[in-house]
């Protein structure tokens, strides 16, 4: 018997596919979050809505929620670290969360280095906006990835443009001559040993799902069409009108993203969603995602 | 034959691949019509109480337990284990019901317990199984045959129509459970 193999971490998240991933705060959330279909919550102190509002460092949440979360609800929990903040990740494996996201919507604690998430039994998601930081983050040990959007915006943009950028450079890679894998190893910053992987297998070897900015139904369908595995959403239920009755229709929308009348049905009479803001008025600093 | 796979939520495309490996015709089912044109369905891994939620909004519950009560054959992994059977703790809303074993959620622990193991399955052989927030099996009916154990725990059970494993073949590329069940299928044909 063999515990924490990269088939056991991976394999969770092969789970999780289809479904919706919601960030709470509290034991309240988590249980509304899976009363409406989460696949998962992941425990947080703050929605990165409120973290870009409270500004400050943002750091892994209290144990005392996280255990909180844990034990009001049976679907899986996931909790953030800083990344590179390895000590954070070990606190929440010894915590036993299911899965630990290192993450950049908290504060970055290491200016180079990732976590190397192989010394770990738990399984790691990881942001990414394209390709070769995917790669990357694969390389150091992550089981799962999402895309990074723009955190705490209520602004799809980014969502859709990392998810479009990793779509094409997986077909990229597929398509470039195996001699000519080295140069684009070279070219991207990206380990060559996943780049092989990716093509062999025609496609990225871990589950995708997307984030950052998702706030209605016809924002997680839009991602499921563009070939996600499943959304999260941050901020977008908990700092809307009508929480419980969103976090449903989002799930919906999740599931039958192929079916507009699905959608539409789901989509109505929501209540106002997260007012949001516009990436195109942040400033450099302010975005989360060049982490 | 056409062997249909529940695909509301979970890793429903592992399963259509294992089908695709074997050289079988799969479809996902996301809706009642869908589940006319199949022989039989398989309902994947996921996360059973999400899974348990949709197969209720998505008017296949009824259609599923109906057809299963007439000999309708259904393969179950992981989450669909939990829902095939009479009673999951903690409970799950409605259970399917259609094999007479209860089972425990989560009862090997939290993903940190989580493991891969090799196992006997009984006319079958050696199998790489993949556990994941496995539920046990608390209560097993008399009507129930068990195909494997692993650490004293049946693992893989079937009654008459019904096949249960608590683990992922799917993940494994472990394709002789399929094949097992598509053999169920063919009995059926001939009964």
């Amino acid at each position: 018997m063999e515990k924490g193999t990269f088939r056991v971490k991976s394999g969770l998240a092969e789970m999780l596919k289809g479904g919706v991933i919601m960030d709470v705060v509290n034991a309240e959330q988590a249980r509304v979050a899976e009363q409406a279909g989460a696949v998962a919550v992941m425990a947080l102190e703050r929605v990165p809505a409120d973290i870009r509002a409270a500004g400050g460092v943002a750091r892994m949440a209290d144990p005392r929620i996280i255990k909180e979360i844990m034990k009001t609800v049976t679907i899986p929990v996931m909790a953030k670290c800083r990344i590179g903040h390895f000590t954070e990740a070990q606190v929440l494996q010894a915590l036993a969360v299911d899965y630990i996201d290192e993450s950049e919507v908290l504060t970055p604690a290491d200016p180079h280095n990732h976590i190397d998430k192989w010394a770990f039994k738990l399984p790691f998601v990881c942001g990414a906006r394209n390709l070769p930081e995917a790669c990357r983050r694969l390389a150091e040990g992550a089981a799962m990835i999402r895309t990074k959007g723009e955190a705490g915006t209520g602004d799809v943009i980014e969502a859709v443009r990392h998810m479009r950028l990793i779509k094409q450079q997986v077909r990229q890679v597929v398509q470039t001559p195996e001699e000519e894998l080295v140069r684009l190893a070279k070219e991207w910053g990206a380990p060559l040993g996943v780049l092989q992987l990716i093509q062999a297998e025609g496609k990225l070897p871990v589950v995708n799902f997307a984030a950052g900015g998702i706030a209605t139904p016809a924002d997680a369908a839009l991602m499921m069409q563009l070939g996600c595995d499943g959304v999260f959403v941050g901020s977008g239920i908990f700092k809307s009108d009508n929480p419980a009755k969103r976090a449903q229709a989002i799930v919906l929308a999740t599931t039958y993203y192929q079916d507009p009348d699905k959608v539409a049905e789901a989509s109505e009479n929501l209540g106002e969603a997260m007012k949001g803001k516009a990436v195109g008025e942040l400033e450099e600093h302010e975005r989360m995602q060049t982490r | 034959m056409t062997i249909g796979v529940l695909g509301l939520q979970g890793d429903f495309r592992e399963h259509l691949h294992i089908l695709e490996q074997l050289g079988i015709a799969g479809r996902d089912v996301r809706n009642p019509q869908a589940l006319e044109e199949v022989e039989g369905l398989i309902i994947p891994g996921g996360e059973s109480t999400a899974l348990a939620r949709l197969l209720d909004n998505s008017g296949l519950f009824e259609p599923i337990r109906q057809r299963g009560h007439r000999g309708f054959p259904l393969f179950g992994t992981c989450a669909g284990m939990i829902l095939l059977a009479k009673r999951a703790s903690p409970a799950l809303g409605r259970s399917l019901g259609l094999i007479d074993i209860d089972v425990a959620r989560n009862a090997y622990g939290r993903q940190i317990e989580s493991f891969e193991a090799e196992l006997e399955v009984n006319s079958i052989g050696r199998v790489q199984a993949v556990f994941i927030r496995a539920p046990q099996v608390i209560r097993l009916g008399p009507e129930v045959q068990v195909l494997a154990d692993y650490q004293g725990q049946p693992v893989v059970a079937r009654q008459s129509n019904v096949l249960v494993a608590s683990f992922h073949p799917e993940l494994s590329g472990e394709t002789r459970l399929h094949e097992y069940f598509a053999q169920m299928i063919v009995e059926r044909a001939h009964s």
